[in-house]
């Protein structure tokens, strides 16, 4: 459903940058308050029609995401090295954004994950802090986003998860041989297994279908609407409005500012490469946790030398990654985890922090299988295993149906020196400086990894499982959860925004996704940016309202 | 949160020692086949090229225990991968090619030592990663005909599905 379509030259209320998690919500908050609002998406507007199972197009070639040929990336490890050309991170880029393709896991924060700065102590060599909000401050608005947006679950299942206002608005999904399997195994051990809360409808709900567990969901955007992405449920209701336009493939290069330190606009290269100035009084950038810091970096003026809103130096800095340990396992039987979502139990047993463990760390197990069929053959194989001829095809054969993961999410340590900066060589195919990726882990991260790795192996041999095999306890390649750049915080000299986005610099400029985040949580990060997407939203309106964003 | 999940990976993906079981006598006949087929029906490669590459990928995933690389169409995949989308692995080809020069025409035993002596290659790497997208691909790409590579494996590629799932979840209910 399309909305209205504002001159570019007429100042709309809001611009919003980025259609995805965050930027949805702030659409359909915004427009429902009954303000004027243009979202400029850089990616294009896809629709469930659009969409297929080819895990060649979605899974091998970029599919929902950035493509390093025209948008390249560079990664190095710390600024001693040259940077090189590499898919360091990766993101959604289209209309509802990660929220497309995401695998859909949709946890809550606990209580402490605001606070572990005060519960553990420093970390030495990190900016580790606590946030300037409490979980109390955004139950509300996970409660709102889990309503909105059409999250399955059940309250009350998990004994460690913080404290809810209301159930889940949908019960969980049914239960895979995954999850029954994680299920009996963890009970034996003491632990104590709940269903996994997902971002895909298990009933039908406000006009969309439940989901009918085809399998392809993580990477995929949902041919049946189930998966609550922004681009089905928010997205359209702010389009609805009358007061929402959805401007996709509108690459920004600039956000403008006057001779005061306001925002005025930005200037965005149209599906045809021409530069439009789109004006408004007001401007949030939810364009991801490195899109946001390197746009924020592109528009540096005058008036802000290191960057708009960047009088703290901060912008870019403390990215954080989305470390996870990894092990997989096949048992006796068949248990066709190619079919439904990926994920159908967890444990948070190992959360918390521990200091007698001697690193900080901690971190949440899933019962999954996120491997298609090409994948797997490539990637999913034990290490030990031949990789060509008549033996290896016997085991793809025999393996595929009869394997699973778990997958430990785990934390990632802010740190100053890892960021997101302007490649100062490589360009992009719009002449913009490439992003350049710095980063290495901890070696608390690292220890947490190894030390959560154990965790999965004494689950899988409760499980009886025939033979296992890990990923390296190390890095993954690759970052999707892409957080830290534009920190939240009261003291405007260590962080970019305050306690409800609103940059310290700039009074009329928001930032919402993940570069808010203080520190990682144990990532699954979508609940989080929505819910602080909610709550700035709800500050944002009031200030318009009270005069105080001019 | 997939592993080895950056595009490119396979390429320089570790290359491991391989422990080889010794493979049954296979069916030569489908290699001769290859090899005597008219006029090319390829855009990249002659019909010798293809017969070639054809015979490693059916080193690759042989045809003993079920359909393997030659019943997929393995080769019409890599062909068309090499006119669209992966066009920038044409140079490794052209190089890698020159290494296997005339094996289809080659005794099995003779094939396999060939392939031992270049599966450290980069040429080899980006060969096999070829074969398995093109046997588990989706059949649009050329490959994977009839869906023998998905039946081979046991999966179905369908819109809905209804639980119990499979051997465990049925298992409680």
């Amino acid at each position: 459903m399309s909305g209205p379509k504002f001159r570019p030259g007429d100042p709309v209320d809001f611009l919003v940058i980025g259609a995805g998690a965050a930027g949805g919500v702030m659409a359909k908050e915004l427009a429902t308050a009954g303000f004027r609002v243009v979202v400029l998406e850089q990616g294009p507007y896809w629709r469930e029609k659009d969409y297929s199972h080819d895990e060649i197009k979605y899974t091998f070639l970029p599919g929902l995401t950035n493509d390093i040929k025209l948008q390249p990336i560079t990664y190095r490890p710390n600024d001693h090295e040259p940077a090189k050309l590499m898919k360091a991170i990766e993101y959604g880029r289209q209309v509802g954004g990660g929220s497309v393709h995401f695998t859909a896991n949709y946890w809550r924060f606990h209580e402490s994950d605001f606070h572990e700065r005060s519960l553990y102590g420093e970390v030495p060599g990190t900016a580790f802090a606590d946030w300037p909000i409490t979980y109390a401050d955004l139950e509300p608005y996970y409660t709102k986003a889990e309503y909105d947006l059409g999250i399955s679950g059940l309250a009350g299942a998990n004994p460690f998860e913080a404290p809810r206002s209301k159930p889940y608005p949908l019960p969980p999904l049914p239960v895979k041989s995954s999850g029954a399997l994680f299920e009996r195994a963890t009970k034996t051990l003491g632990l104590h297994p709940y269903p996994a809360p997902m971002a895909v409808l298990s009933q039908p709900y406000r006009g969309r279908a439940a989901c009918a567990h085809c399998g392809f969901c993580e990477s995929f955007g949902c041919e049946i609407r189930a998966k609550s992405s922004t681009l089905v449920s928010v997205i359209p209701e702010a389009e609805s409005t009358g007061r929402c336009e959805i401007r996709a493939d509108s690459y920004v290069r600039k956000i403008a500012h006057d001779a005061r330190g306001r925002a005025t606009g930005a200037v965005y290269f149209d599906a045809k490469r021409r530069e439009i100035f789109q004006r408004a009084k007001a401007v949030v950038l939810c364009a991801n946790g490195v899109e946001s810091a390197k746009l924020l970096l592109l528009s540096k003026s005058n008036l802000f030398p290191q960057g708009l809103a960047n009088s703290s130096g901060l912008i870019g800095k403390h990215l954080m990654w989305d470390n996870g340990s990894f092990a997989t396992a096949v048992f006796e039987h068949p248990l066709n985890e190619f079919k439904s979502v990926q994920v159908t139990r967890v444990i948070h047993d190992y959360y918390a922090a521990d200091p007698k463990r001697g690193f900080y760390g901690g971190g949440g197990i899933d019962a999954r299988f996120n491997f298609y069929p090409a994948g797997f053959a490539l990637y999913g194989m034990p290490p030990d295993a031949p990789r060509w001829g008549s033996e290896y095809k016997r085991l793809i054969g025999t393996y595929f149906t009869r394997t699973m993961s778990l997958l430990a999410h785990a934390t990632s340590l802010p740190m100053e020196k890892n960021s997101v900066t302007l490649d100062p060589d490589v360009k992009d195919a719009w002449g913009l400086p490439a992003v350049r990726i710095t980063f290495e882990n901890h070696p608390d991260d690292i220890a947490n990894l190894k030390w959560l790795q154990e965790r999965q192996y004494e689950i899988f041999q409760a499980m009886g499982a025939k033979k296992i095999w890990p990923q390296p306890a190390e890095m993954d390649g690759t970052n999707r959860h892409l957080m830290g750049t534009c920190r939240m915080g009261n003291d405007r000299k260590k962080s970019v925004v305050n306690a409800v986005s609103r940059t310290h610099d700039v009074r009329n400029l928001f930032v919402v996704d993940g570069s808010n985040f203080v520190t990682s949580a144990r990532q699954q990060p979508t609940a989080t940016i929505q819910a602080l997407a909610y709550r700035a939203a709800d500050h944002m309106v009031r200030a318009a309202k009270a005069g105080e964003l001019g | 949160m997939p592993v080895a999940s950056t595009r490119r990976d396979w390429i320089f993906g570790s290359v491991g020692s391989v422990a080889f079981a010794a493979i049954a006598a296979a069916q030569e006949h489908a290699h001769r086949a290859i090899k005597t087929t008219p006029p090319s029906l390829f855009e990249f490669f002659t019909a010798t090229e293809a017969a070639d590459v054809a015979a490693l990928a059916a080193q690759i995933l042989p045809s003993d225990d079920g359909p393997g690389a030659d019943e997929a169409g393995v080769i019409y995949f890599i062909d068309r991968a090499l006119t669209t989308f992966d066009a920038d692995q044409r140079g490794v080809y052209r190089s890698g090619m020159t290494e296997i020069q005339g094996i289809a025409a080659r005794p099995k035993g003779d094939q396999l030592q060939l392939v031992r002596s270049i599966e450290k290659s980069e040429f080899f790497e980006v060969v096999r990663a070829h074969t398995l997208l093109g046997y588990l691909g989706s059949p649009s790409y050329g490959g994977n005909r009839n869906q023998v590579g998905w039946k081979y494996i046991q999966f179905d590629d369908r819109m809905a599905w209804e639980p119990p799932f499979g051997y465990y979840d049925a298992e409680i209910k």
